[in-house]
């Protein structure tokens, strides 16, 4: 008897190994050698010393710290929020269009396949102040255009612009939610005399709840991590010359206006090898991450859609 | 409360011919509304397009237009730039990295889904907590490790961790696999199929659209990817990604915006082409990302 057991029990050892592994050696590994390095001071040629709270201590009065998880929390209060309306109002739409649904969905979707890198490459030229062609289009309707990446005001909301043209995904799982809420519901508020507004406010809304607590959540841990778009805008509107890794030269730009959580903690690392206080700004972003995802765990019951 | 036989007094009121006419103000309004945003979504796409087939003079200023049309832009970034060089090196971790993502998931997400064991919900909450980890909390031990074997300045970092199963499609295989009634695997057992013949003969060919869909995101992921090239292969331009490539492009030919724009279009153009032949695994595998409402 005990036996089978056994032998069950290595059949399931052997289909989780390599994912036992993959967690060990690239989650709790470097998850736990994160917490040490953040007690020790070295760079990529010093052997780690000891210096207790000291890098966390030091996060206290970093300038450039304060920046940064200010611009992350503009981000987190602005572009998480504006793409979820943004993916609600555009799947109502879909919805309500009988003819060309299709067509629709298809082009709504087409940016999110868009390499973030090139997107954002073709918003830096699309909003270069004055001879963009977007400038120019206002200019023609009579508005001066603002500098766009190139002024410290306009420079996160035209990264919010990027974030909300590329919206296809989000859209695409509201489009999905919205689509399973029963008809006879709003048959039935319909016969109440119930106006659209009030059909979408007290029937669509509440039965799409948990999806937008899901987007919620993963939009807040996306904009935690969000790195790649306010790089490469920084990069390119300064026009400077920055080379593969020089490109942490250019942060920020400008003004420090893109300059976001994960870009310092790349800097202090990679630019200015203080790999211990890295780690510092590391696991402080892993504990507010964790925080968000508990939110997420605690109704894990409608995640996982177990069948026993 | 109203009852059926009553009719609500807001639509009573209103004779049939008024009715009709708002319905179609409100047909017009919401097509109006979705063919201006057409115009938006697309115009970023098909700007990048028209600029380059430009000439370098005239993607400098803001016509919108092509005086003169000049497709061998594509040709000359192709020639005058490492862009093939970076476009190679993107496909094999683009490549490898699926096929080894999936070889490595399927099993571990079938476990998940449909084995029954001590600590399974444990595990499939560990995944949700490695799924949801911002990269760069663990990213400075990572770097360290690499370099200690020598590996950083190649693909090998961005390739190897492939081998060990990827959270996020072990949690999106898992979803689709729940969806395949269990009773197909019990008549396989019944059989005589060992647990991996059942995968392999049984479950395998049923979560072919899922598989589909996995091995889609990672791709995809892997050719969009740019903090990790970035982390790994800065050092070493021979190892560059398209990504990488593409940001350090127009600094290294900075007046060429037509090149640029080439370049950055040939970027994206596979994408679009994968997307129309697998439309249908992609939307459903991205309903599956999001949780049951």
């Amino acid at each position: 008897m005990s036996a089978i057991r056994l032998r069950r029990s290595l059949t399931t050892l052997s289909f989780l190994a390599p994912a036992l592994i993959g967690i060990a050696v690239f989650f709790v590994y470097p998850l736990i050698s994160a917490v040490y390095f953040s007690f020790t001071k070295f760079d990529l040629l010093s052997v780690p010393q000891w210096v207790g709270l000291d890098n966390y201590k030091r996060m206290a009065d970093d300038p450039f710290l304060l920046q940064s998880v200010r611009n992350t929390l503009w981000m987190v209060a602005v572009f998480v929020p504006a793409r979820i309306i943004g993916a609600i109002g555009l799947s109502m739409l879909l919805t309500q269009l009988r003819r060309g649904a299709g067509f629709f969905r298809t082009v709504f979707y087409l940016p999110a396949l868009v390499p973030p890198v090139a997107a954002t490459i073709a918003f830096v030229y699309l909003l270069k102040p004055g001879t963009g062609p977007v400038d120019h289009f206002l200019e023609k309707i009579g508005i001066s255009g603002p500098l766009w990446f190139n002024s410290p005001t306009w420079a996160k909301p035209s990264l919010v612009l990027l974030g909300l043209w590329a919206i296809g995904d989000l859209m695409v799982i509201f489009l999905a939610a919205v689509l399973g809420v029963p008809e006879s519901l709003y048959e039935a508020a319909s016969l109440d005399g119930a106006n659209a507004w009030h059909r979408f406010k007290s029937i669509t809304l509440p039965s799409i709840r948990p999806v937008i607590l899901f987007a919620a959540v993963t939009g807040v841990i996306y904009t935690l991590q969000y790195f790649d778009q306010a790089a490469v805008a920084g990069s390119i509107a300064s026009g400077q010359a920055t080379v593969g890794a020089g490109i942490s030269q250019s942060f920020g730009y400008p003004e420090g206006s893109t300059f976001t959580y994960p870009l310092w903690l790349y800097t202090v690392g990679f630019r200015y090898n203080a790999l211990g206080y890295a780690n510092a700004l590391a696991i402080a972003l892993f504990v507010v991450a964790l925080a968000v995802t508990v939110i997420l765990m605690r109704r894990a019951k409608a995640f996982s859609g177990e069948e026993s | 409360m109203t009852t059926l036989l009553e009719a609500p007094p807001a639509i009573a009121d209103l004779p049939a011919r008024k009715i009709k006419r708002q319905n179609r103000l409100a047909w017009i309004a919401k097509h109006s509304i979705a063919i201006v945003l057409v115009i938006m979504f697309l115009t970023p796409v098909i700007y990048l397009v028209l600029l380059s087939l430009m000439t370098s003079n005239q993607a400098l200023t803001s016509d919108y237009w092509p005086n003169t049309w000049h497709p061998e832009n594509y040709v000359k970034v192709f020639r005058s730039t490492p862009l093939p060089h970076y476009l190679l090196n993107t496909m094999i971790y683009a490549v490898s990295s699926t096929v080894l993502t999936l070889a490595s998931s399927v099993p571990a997400a079938y476990a998940l889904a449909k084995l029954k064991f001590r600590g399974r919900n444990a595990l499939f909450l560990t995944i949700i907590c490695v799924m949801m980890l911002p990269p760069q909390v663990v990213t400075v031990p990572l770097y360290l490790m690499w370099a200690r074997y020598g590996l950083t300045g190649s693909l090998a970092p961005l390739i190897i961790p492939a081998l060990f199963g990827d959270a996020f499609c072990i949690f999106l295989l898992r979803q689709f696999l729940l969806t395949i009634p269990s009773e197909y695997l019990d008549a396989a057992r019944v059989d005589g199929c060992g647990e991996w013949r059942t995968l392999l003969r049984v479950v395998l060919p049923m979560a072919r659209p899922g598989i589909a869909a996995a091995g889609l995101f990672q791709f995809f992921y892997c050719w969009n990817d740019y903090y990790g090239p970035l982390l790994y292969t800065s050092e070493n331009e021979n190892s560059w990604t398209l990504t990488l490539g593409l940001a350090s492009f127009r600094t290294v030919h900075h007046v060429d915006w037509n090149l640029v724009t080439a370049a950055t279009v040939l970027a994206m153009a596979p994408l679009i082409i994968i997307f129309f032949f697998a439309q249908r695994a992609f939307v459903q595998g991205i309903t599956l990302t999001g949780f049951k409402g």
